[in-house]
């Protein structure tokens, strides 16, 4: 072989040795990467790391709270926690997981390389990445009220005044601000990137009809996170103008309108909901069939039920504010909105059970998962549909009723929702399976602890409990269900273990994947496990809604179905 | 806007008018009313076993007034409902899982790739908007009747102002201002009394509740609200502040005293008497009137004019002192002016520096407040 001809020849480097590379390198790659994979995976692992920083702030919120009047922590230090679990798990835990989760998938289900602008989806990583730490610095950084450390202690919603510099002095509402303002512009991005993707990168003969239900699903959400951050983000600067340039948007003091604030922080807050449980459905509505060996049932009616209830939870935020003296007509608009998105919701939830009636249900963990959603979704559901009438919000509104109800549609409906989609595209990311059984055992123990807290914690919000307080008198009957609502943390986080452990263990030991281990229909699953930085070798093209399925059964394809 | 005597009539019979007349909806069935009696049967034998039986519970399926009395009904109403739907939708799950699963020994071959039914979809969209129909109407009927009710003569008129972290309750009609325990006179359902309350903030959000009484209300800075309560017992009414208002407002604590309307006239002649100065407590009078506390208290007649903290004047009327965070006693007087951190960490009131025997002496002078 002559000397130019062993220059011509491309170079190849054995795996081992690209293992090999000093760390340095492989952290500048990730740093540096616009790859939505890799973009994909950090919005998860942030995101989890603040799901597991959060749940140990509730985990001390609710020692406290095991009996009456303890003093496990001060009052400023439980404001504090809650204020901080609040608006980590909203912003900084659930929103990157399902962001993670949009990156990584989108164009691997659409048949494309990248997500339509790789940088901005870089930057939005970045600034989100960067809202978290700006938040947390707060507790070095801002000097909080009463000297007892400096994490912001205005409660996840910030009601105005409290946020006024006459009730928050130092720095750390500033840090609650500019991080979620900062985390706000990155999630902007995110979702133009998410929209433009989904509408103008699907491979060959995917249709807007043909799109996974989990893209319609992203879509939606996408669409609503460019709706309902704007304001915040408008909210949050007027905050700063009050703070810093002498406003009076919100200084009551100086005829500001609190109000104001409640419905700036409202129409964002609601469709928030939405935002972070579409995602949510995105997951059952491509678990629920493949372990159900069903396409999804009633396809049309999915795509119409997500549009209406993008398009109703814009109408919706004042049921947050129906003990604010509004006159009983504006009540009275909210009640029926709010109802109303209960419809295209059971729309939802009977489609996904009419996906498996009739089917051959494979009881593997991330169906278990789903499952569980369902019925948490039923119940979640019908708590809502209850606090949807005024007057039941008047009594249960601010009470531990209402802080059940929602922990019910974001840990039993998003957080599983979530598990099931780590169980289900886990063997796609990493090339190796799960265990199954620490799988079920996290599945049992969490399912468990989830029912011990948030069952029970409905109860004393019936009997007059109201939610944010650092203690409470004895002998009014709420000793015995907040010692239960503790005790359920205790298995949760148990759970929370068997997954972590499960997923590390995995990495090295689990088992050989393939591409499709769970035999299943979409793109993602032609590629290899973990699939190549380029997705596709040869842009793919569909005829139907299930490629896979078409080319696993050439004599009865879903083509000539549709 | 209705007139009372209706007002009265709906809210007195919200859910057999809701249910028979208006909506339509048979009450009477066998299954509703069934249903309607399990869950909060079922939710209040838990609570009684696990508790004992605690009437100080402030729960809200023991309603004493009309208000909450209205709500209650509604909330029944609307349980039965979720709780029909919860049983056929969990149902039909559980039958799908059970019947639909993969069983040990299947042959392998995929089941019928069925892709939807337009009857079925249509089915089950249209049943649950008649459901939400009849939902927000029962609704709307309850907020018509407790938002928009007119109010006989010889109404109780208070304002209730929230601070940080306590209440100020001022009776215009009879000229007096008391703090953090709400008197009022209990009302015969058959020629209502009622107590119209308007509710103002100095400073943060705060909400009042007392869930045997009436629903929540907030109390918003620079915003006028209102609300209404009837109470048909007398008795001590527990609630607390239900908004977040800043480092104690877990114990801004709320109680209010319903009495019959003699009790009611002789507490309120009490609290426009002039305060009676005891000679045993001059010299605590001296070390109050020349120390800060006259900035933030009022003690009538006196020197002490402040607004920042409760009106002082008739402080051994009431049962608790730190808005119910501590039994009024003599122990727990000189605590709290000592050292209020001990009782209520954070709250606003500070700690005077006072020797012991000013705090003997101060303590003698406000329980001489009568």
């Amino acid at each position: 072989m002559s000397n130019a001809e062993s220059v011509l020849k491309p170079m190849t480097v054995s795996p081992a040795r690209a293992k090999a590379r000093p760390l340095f390198d492989q952290v500048h790659e990730w740093i540096v990467t616009v790859d939505h994979k890799k973009l994909g995976l950090m919005y998860f692992g942030y995101g989890v790391l603040f799901l597991v920083i959060g749940g140990l702030e509730a985990a001390v919120m609710r020692i406290q709270l095991a009996i009456p009047h303890n003093h496990f922590v001060s009052p400023q230090t439980f404001n504090q926690l809650f204020t901080m679990h609040g608006t980590t798990m909203i912003f900084f835990s659930i929103m990157p997981i399902v962001f993670g989760f949009a990156n990584y998938l989108v164009p691997l289900m659409i048949g494309a390389r990248d997500m339509a602008f790789p940088r901005l989806n870089a930057w939005g990583f970045w600034m989100s990445a960067l809202g978290g730490i700006i938040l947390y610095f707060s507790v070095i950084g801002g000097n909080g009220l009463y000297g007892a450390g400096g994490a912001p202690d205005v409660g996840w919603f910030a009601y105005a005044p409290l946020t006024a510099r006459a009730f928050s002095p130092g720095h750390s509402t500033d840090y609650w601000t500019i991080g979620l303002l900062v985390s706000g512009f990155g999630s902007i991005a995110t979702a133009l990137n998410i929209m433009t993707t989904i509408l103008c990168m699907r491979c060959p003969g995917m249709t807007l009809n043909r799109m996974p239900l989990l893209l319609w699903l992203n879509l939606v959400m996408a669409g609503l996170v460019l709706v309902a951050v704007s304001p915040l983000t408008a909210a949050q600067i007027m905050l700063l103008i009050d703070r810093y340039l002498g406003g009076h948007f919100f200084d009551t003091q100086a005829g500001g309108s609190a109000v104001i604030w409640m419905h700036f922080f409202w129409i964002f807050g609601h469709p928030e909901v939405y935002i972070l449980v579409l995602p949510a459905f995105a997951i059952i509505s491509e678990v629920v069939p493949v372990f159900s060996r069903k396409p999804i049932f009633g396809y049309s009616a999915m795509v119409a039920a997500t549009l209406a209830i993008g398009f109703i939870s814009l109408g919706v935020w004042a049921h947050h504010l129906f003990t604010i003296g509004m006159t009983s007509y504006a009540n009275a608009f909210f009640v029926a909105s709010t109802a109303a998105i209960a419809v295209p919701t059971g729309i939802k939830i009977f489609n996904w059970v009419g996906t498996m009636w009739g089917g051959k249900i494979i009881f593997k963990v991330p169906m278990l998962f789903c499952i569980a959603c369902l019925c948490q979704l039923l119940i979640a559901g019908l708590t809502g549909i209850m606090l949807s009438a005024a007057p039941f919000d008047w009594q249960l509104g601010n009470s531990y009723f209402v802080v059940a109800h929602f922990h019910y549609m974001i840990v039993g409906v998003i957080v599983f929702a979530v598990f099931a989609g780590t169980y289900y595209w886990y063997p796609k990311v990493t090339g190796r399976m799960m265990n199954e059984t620490l799988g079920k055992w996290h599945f049992w123990l969490f399912l468990i602890g989830f029912h011990l807290t948030f069952d029970f914690m409905h109860i004393p919000g019936v009997l007059g409990m109201p939610r944010r307080i650092y203690t409470y008198e004895p002998g009014r009957g709420w000793e015995n269900w907040n010692l239960i609502v503790s005790i359920g943390v205790i298995f949760q986080l148990a759970g929370i273990l068997c997954w972590v452990v499960n997923s590390v263990w995995s990495f090295y030991r689990g088992k050989p994947a393939g591409n499709d281990p769970w035999d299943a229909w979409t793109l993602e699953w032609s590629t290899p496990s973990p699939p190549p930085e380029y997705n596709f070798a040869k842009i793919p093209v569909v005829r139907s809604r299930r490629p896979l399925w078409d080319l696993k059964h050439p004599e009865d394809p879903d083509w000539k179905y549709e | 806007m209705l007139p009372w005597s209706r007002a009265r009539v709906l809210i007195s019979r919200p859910i057999r008018t809701l249910g028979d007349k208006v909506v339509g909806l048979n009450f009477r069935t066998g299954l509703v009313r069934g249903l309607v009696a399990i869950l909060p049967m079922a939710m209040a034998r838990v609570a009684l076993a696990a508790n004992g039986v605690d009437p100080a519970t402030p729960s809200i399926f023991s309603p004493a007034s009309t208000p909450a009395d209205s709500i209650y009904h509604l909330s029944l109403f609307v349980l039965a409902i979720c709780l029909t739907i919860f049983l056929v939708v969990f149902g039909l799950m559980v039958y799908a899982l059970a019947k639909f699963r993969r069983r040990p020994g299947d042959d392998g071959r995929e089941p019928a790739q069925i892709y939807g039914s337009n009857q079925v979809e249509l089915a089950w969209t249209v049943i649950p908007v008649l459901i939400v129909v009849v939902l927000f109407l029962a609704t709307a009927r309850v907020i018509h009747a407790v938002e928009d009710a007119r109010f006989p003569p010889g109404t109780t008129e208070i304002t209730a102002i929230g601070h940080q972290f306590w209440w100020e309750f001022q009776y215009p009609q009879q000229g007096f201002v008391s703090a953090n325990e709400l008197h009022v006179p209990v009302s015969d359902p058959r020629n209502p009394n009622p107590t119209h309350i308007t509710l103002l903030s100095a400073d943060t959000d705060h909400s009042f509740w007392v869930p045997k009484l009436a629903g929540k209300t907030d109390l918003i800075p620079n915003r006028t609200n209102s609300m209404w309560i009837d109470p048909h017992e007398t008795g001590v009414y527990l609630g607390q502040c239900a908004q977040y208002c800043g480092t104690q407002h877990a114990k801004m604590l709320l109680r209010v005293i319903v009495e019959s309307r003699e009790d009611f006239d002789r507490w309120a002649a009490g609290q426009q008497r002039p305060v009676q100065n005891v000679d045993a407590a001059a010299r605590g009078r001296a070390v109050f009137e020349a120390t800060a506390c006259v900035n933030c208290h009022t003690v009538a007649g006196t020197s002490a004019t402040g607004k920042f903290g409760p009106d002082l004047t008739h402080l051994m009327s009431r049962e608790t002192i730190a808005a119910g965070a501590a039994l009024n006693n003599r122990e727990n007087l000189r605590l709290w002016v000592k050292d209020p951190d001990s009782i209520k960490p954070g709250s606003l009131m500070p700690a005077m520096q006072l020797d012991e025997k000013d705090l003997d002496a101060v303590t003698d002078y406000l329980q001489s407040l009568r």
